[in-house]
């Protein structure tokens, strides 16, 4: 496979295993996040940072970028816990520009040059790139989904379903708001985490303006696109908006005019997104096998 | 001491500049519920329409004139053709509508104007004081009169007559102040046309102040005045007016003594997640 296609591949399975963790907070447990490229960047900054100062391997390094994402996950997400859904809104934005504005100056972070001479991967003594590095990325995905799958299917899924729906119900039959939000939280920052280191260890170097909140609304319309809360639209939003930039290529000046209006065409029209529950796929694939009038 | 007073002017018009956006912004969330962050839009916009009519007339009064009118428009378009039919999805969901139609007027601005600064070489015709040493300038007479005129009007519309009235009414409950005879959807669009027509004035006279008119002006105003908006209370116009005035001269006078890490624009931020910790009603709003 040509490596044009590889590098697009990898990038669109690195933004949906972030994009993945961003449906955990806001699909499953109805909490609207749009500061979720700062968990990336800290994701991305931690693991580059353990690599490239401390010394670590990529895989050495990994459990603590996780960790430290998921504690700074908790700790982010406890304004989670009072603020209604504008407050919260707002109040992920404010997240966002801070942290961005904290890789810019502060000079341990590499101020405005970023950090450079992140290492590859090597994973059994060879270093991974290209098709290898797609494939690694391709198995923490399916891992990923297969988390999210379980995660659905368990008490903890089925009580920030709860949550999503009716807090107050949902708190009056002995759901623990606190817990189970904090538990989205911390489930969704760890995956951005994820994702984040990977996209250090492909892209090599990181600056302050790969995380910036531009990237959040670019994040949250692939699970808008794809559909808020279902298990494979994350994964179609990023795919879908991963290769139209690259189909828009020869139109580059109107590209993110196009971005941007789809965008507002499909919020404004499938508000629940593509595979989400009454949109025009929906449906079809529910009620056409059933028989009933699509 | 001198300087200080030039910073602490400076602050001011800054606060001011940043309260005729914010307006416009409380307005909307108070009556739909809505975070309008294309209101940023609206006032690049207004910047963009009111250099257009400048340059081709002459006159700052068409300027004005000629900008109110086409971000009237613009808003009353945004609200009946995105907000309105939106209004029965939880808050994201307009919030995302919102958010694209601010990027997608950016690209249009960029696309039809060009992506380079323009100037708008004009210059208000306010008198220039001095005052102990410290000159007022012109362009900060016109920010200090127009906003205090603007301000004056919108507190005389909201207190004083039935548009007022109607409007408060239609924010507490829009069913209530239908079933009251009260033509809402018509007062929801007449609120819209009051702020853009605010938010045209604000990107004019930004446009003078800094003699710059370019397609993402409306970037940091966007999220930055979604902070203000949570500092004074969500829906609370008086709030949004102290938060802008503080924010303008604490950023001013920040910058100009304090050696901060930080860029100014976190600072907004900053003050909005302490707020949020500490009265999260805001500093005028009530629970």
């Amino acid at each position: 496979m040509d490596a044009y296609l590889i590098t697009i591949g990898t990038l669109i399975i690195i933004y949906a295993i972030t994009v993945y963790g961003l449906n955990v907070i806001v699909g499953y447990a109805g909490q609207i996040s749009l500061g979720h490229a700062a968990f990336f960047g800290i994701g991305a900054y931690a693991s580059a940072l353990l690599t490239t100062k401390a010394g670590l391997s990529f895989w050495e390094a990994l459990p603590i970028v996780i960790l430290l994402s998921g504690l700074i996950g908790i700790v982010l997400g406890l304004p989670s816990l009072r603020l209604r859904e504008d407050f919260l809104a707002i109040t992920t934005i404010g997240i966002n520009f801070i942290v961005e504005a904290l890789f810019l100056y502060v000079p341990y972070f590499g101020g405005a040059l970023g950090i450079g001479g992140i290492p590859r991967v090597v994973l059994f003594g060879v270093k991974l790139k290209g098709m290898a590095f797609f494939l690694l990325c391709l198995g923490f995905l399916a891992l990923v989904i297969f988390i999210c799958w379980w995660f659905t299917r368990s008490w903890g899924g089925v009580a920030c379903f709860a949550l999503r729906e009716e807090e107050s119900a949902a708190a009056s039959v002995g759901i623990s708001p606190v817990r189970f939000k904090l538990l989205a939280f911390v489930i969704g920052t760890m995956m951005a985490g994820l994702g984040g280191a990977l996209y250090a260890h492909y892209m090599r170097f990181i600056s302050a303006t790969d995380f910036s909140f531009p990237m959040s609304i670019t994040f949250l319309s692939m699970i808008v696109l794809g559909g808020m809360g279902t298990l494979w639209g994350p994964l179609l939003g990023a795919v879908l908006l991963g290769i139209l930039p690259e189909l828009f290529r020869p139109i580059v000046d109107y590209r993110i005019l196009f971005y941007t209006a789809l965008l507002l065409v499909m919020i404004r029209f499938q508000p629940a997104g593509l595979l989400g529950e009454g949109s025009i796929v929906h449906k079809w694939l529910i009620l056409k096998p059933a028989g009933g009038r699509p | 001491m001198q300087l200080f007073f030039e910073q602490l002017l400076n602050g001011i018009a800054m606060g001011s500049i940043y309260a005729l956006v914010t307006l416009g912004l409380a307005l909307v969330y108070g009556i739909l519920r809505i975070l309008h962050v294309a209101h940023a839009a609206v006032y690049t916009v207004g910047a963009y329409a009111g250099l257009f009519c400048y340059s081709h007339t002459g006159s700052l009064l068409l300027a004005f004139l000629g900008g109110m009118i086409f971000c009237s428009i613009l808003g009353v378009a945004i609200e009946r053709l995105v907000y309105y039919p939106l209004l029965k999805y939880p808050p994201y969901v307009p919030l995302i509508g919102s958010i694209a139609i601010m990027l997608s007027i950016e690209e249009i601005c960029r696309l039809v104007a060009g992506p380079y600064i323009l100037t708008f070489p004009a210059t208000l015709p306010f008198p220039e004081f001095q005052l102990g040493g410290v000159t007022i300038s012109s362009t900060l007479t016109a920010v200090y009169v127009i906003t205090t005129a603007v301000l004056g009007l919108l507190w005389f519309i909201s207190t004083k007559t039935e548009l007022g009235l109607a409007m408060r009414a239609t924010s507490q409950d829009i069913p209530i102040a239908d079933a009251m005879g009260i033509n809402s959807h018509a007062i929801v669009s007449i609120a819209f046309v009051i702020g853009s027509s605010i938010a045209a004035i604000a990107g004019i006279l930004v446009g003078i102040y800094y003699n710059q008119v370019y397609p993402t002006m409306g970037t940091v105003p966007a999220y930055k005045t979604l902070a203000l908006i949570v500092v004074g209370g969500l829906g609370s116009m008086p709030g949004a007016v102290i938060a802008s005035m503080l924010l303008g001269v604490a950023e001013t006078l920040l910058i100009g003594y304090a050696d901060i890490p930080l860029p100014r624009d976190a600072l907004a931020f900053i003050a909005m997640i302490a707020v949020l910790m500490w009265r999260s009603e805001g500093l005028m709003g009530s629970k």
